[in-house]
């Protein structure tokens, strides 16, 4: 399995945790990946202000992945949306294709629909496959309580999905964590957002958004946090001592991302997994994962 | 309870944007609340409230929605639009306002500052030499500081 990687903004300056224990499994799961130098911004945050723009740097994209005939794999939720819904209306809107394809002419570059996007997560179920990681399995993690977070780019707009997961119930990232032993756990209002995007127009509108995700996951007793996207990762775990610090109450909630916690499974050390640079200590999962 | 002098209305906003299909939509909507009812920022703030967004737009309300600071607190989550029995394209639709909020220069300062690192740079993040150092320590490929490509194409139009 070949596929290009697209990291996006956030994640090689701000959530290497994430690239590296990506990469970790990944290789572990022969999951090859082709670097492209010129990968952009994936164009969502030119959403709001300028739609052409973020469909032009979402089409750049794309035409990159397609000159080295590689589908393209995402770690980040708002980039994974943003480029399949850039493939989605380049490929239903006639008009809209020819209009960018004028644009990238100026840089040298035609837009052919030829490359797949898929989130990461997507691609450990229907490419690696549960068998698979089931086999790679060496530690059960069985006792980890885990709380898990889909975020909403991740599935959303379900129009440009595919079906690949249900919005309105989504299974996905807790069938992959189910293989690995980890005890899935409810929680109250699981499918709301981490307030993310708001963070640019009303801070504290964004933040309280998120402590009401922390509260309900203490609330249920979790032991850490799962999620598959850097700015989910910014609202409950780099924000967290901020919410706590504002709302006086104590979450102290570790925030991990999928692969880590499958790496764990798997054997990789601490710092393969880059554990060592979550916020919130994650520490006091080990002792939970020795019991 | 705020009031509207019918003259306020601009019954030309509705064709202007609805030469976007999608944006269309809207008119199917029948006031039940659902949008407004799982959306996650009204429940913290309950200024936010894309069932009055439907509602200002099936009125007109053009200056009201585009010079207001409400669309700009939607989190982009797809909740409403995902749980919308018309199929209003809700999100896609607050999306686009926001495009228009911004020809008249109505866009919060963070949202603004994006766009022009992305003009500059063609990423939100530069990767300097500090942050490649610490990528190959890591074992991690070294990345370009910008992405020229994505820049050009942008300033280009």
């Amino acid at each position: 399995m070949k596929y290009s990687l697209f990291l996006g903004c956030t994640i090689p300056a701000r959530s290497r945790n994430y690239e590296l224990s990506a990469r970790a499994i990944a290789s572990r799961l022969d999951l090859e990946f082709v670097e492209i130098e010129d990968f952009s911004c994936c164009g969502f945050p030119l959403e709001a202000s300028d739609e052409m723009g973020a469909i032009l740097l979402g089409a750049m994209n794309l035409c990159l992945a397609e000159e080295k005939g590689l589908d393209i794999c995402v770690l980040c939720s708002a980039c994974a949306s943003m480029l399949t819904k850039t493939a989605y209306h380049l490929d239903h809107d006639q008009k809209l294709r020819e209009q960018t394809n004028k644009e990238l002419a100026k840089i040298g570059k035609e837009y052919k629909g030829t490359v797949k996007v898929k989130h990461f997560a997507r691609i450990l179920l229907e490419d690696v496959t549960l068998e698979r990681i089931k086999k790679e399995t060496k530690q059960n993690l069985k006792g980890l309580r885990v709380a898990t977070h889909y975020g909403c780019h991740y599935l959303k707009p379900a129009y440009i999905y595919e079906g690949f997961d249900d919005p309105q119930d989504a299974q996905t990232l807790e069938l992959i964590l189910e293989t690995v032993g980890v005890s899935n756990i409810q929680y109250r209002r699981k499918k709301d957002c981490c307030g993310g995007p708001v963070l640019l127009s009303d801070e504290e509108v964004a933040l309280k958004v998120a402590e009401e995700k922390l509260r309900n996951v203490k609330e249920a007793g979790a032991d850490c946090m799962n999620l598959v996207c850097p700015f989910c990762s910014l609202m409950f775990d780099a924000n967290q001592k901020g919410i706590e610090t504002k709302s006086g109450d104590e979450f102290d909630i570790p925030v991990l991302y999928l692969p880590q916690i499958i790496g764990l499974a798997m054997g990789f050390s601490r710092k393969e997994l880059g554990l060592n640079l979550n916020s919130v200590s994650t520490k006091e999962l080990e002792s939970v994962l020795e019991a | 309870m705020r009031t509207f002098s019918l003259r306020d209305l601009d019954s030309d906003f509705v064709d202007e944007i609805e030469s976007l299909d999608f944006i269309g939509t809207f008119r199917d909507c029948y006031a039940c609340g659902t949008c407004t009812g799982g959306c996650p920022v009204h429940r913290v703030n309950n200024d936010y409230d894309p069932l009055r967004i439907m509602r200002m737009l099936v009125l007109g309300l053009r200056e009201e929605l585009l010079k207001g600071e409400m669309i700009w607190l939607c989190s982009d989550c797809y909740t409403c639009q995902e749980n919308c029995p018309m199929e209003v394209k809700i999100t896609d639709i607050i999306n686009h306002l926001k495009n228009l909020a911004t020809h008249e220069d109505n866009t919060p300062l963070g949202v603004s500052t994006q766009k022009k690192l992305l003009m500059d740079q063609g990423k939100i993040y530069i990767i300097d030499e500090f942050d490649n150092k610490k990528r190959a320590k890591a074992g991690l490929p070294s990345l370009p500081e910008m992405a020229e490509e994505a820049r050009k194409l942008l300033n280009k139009r």
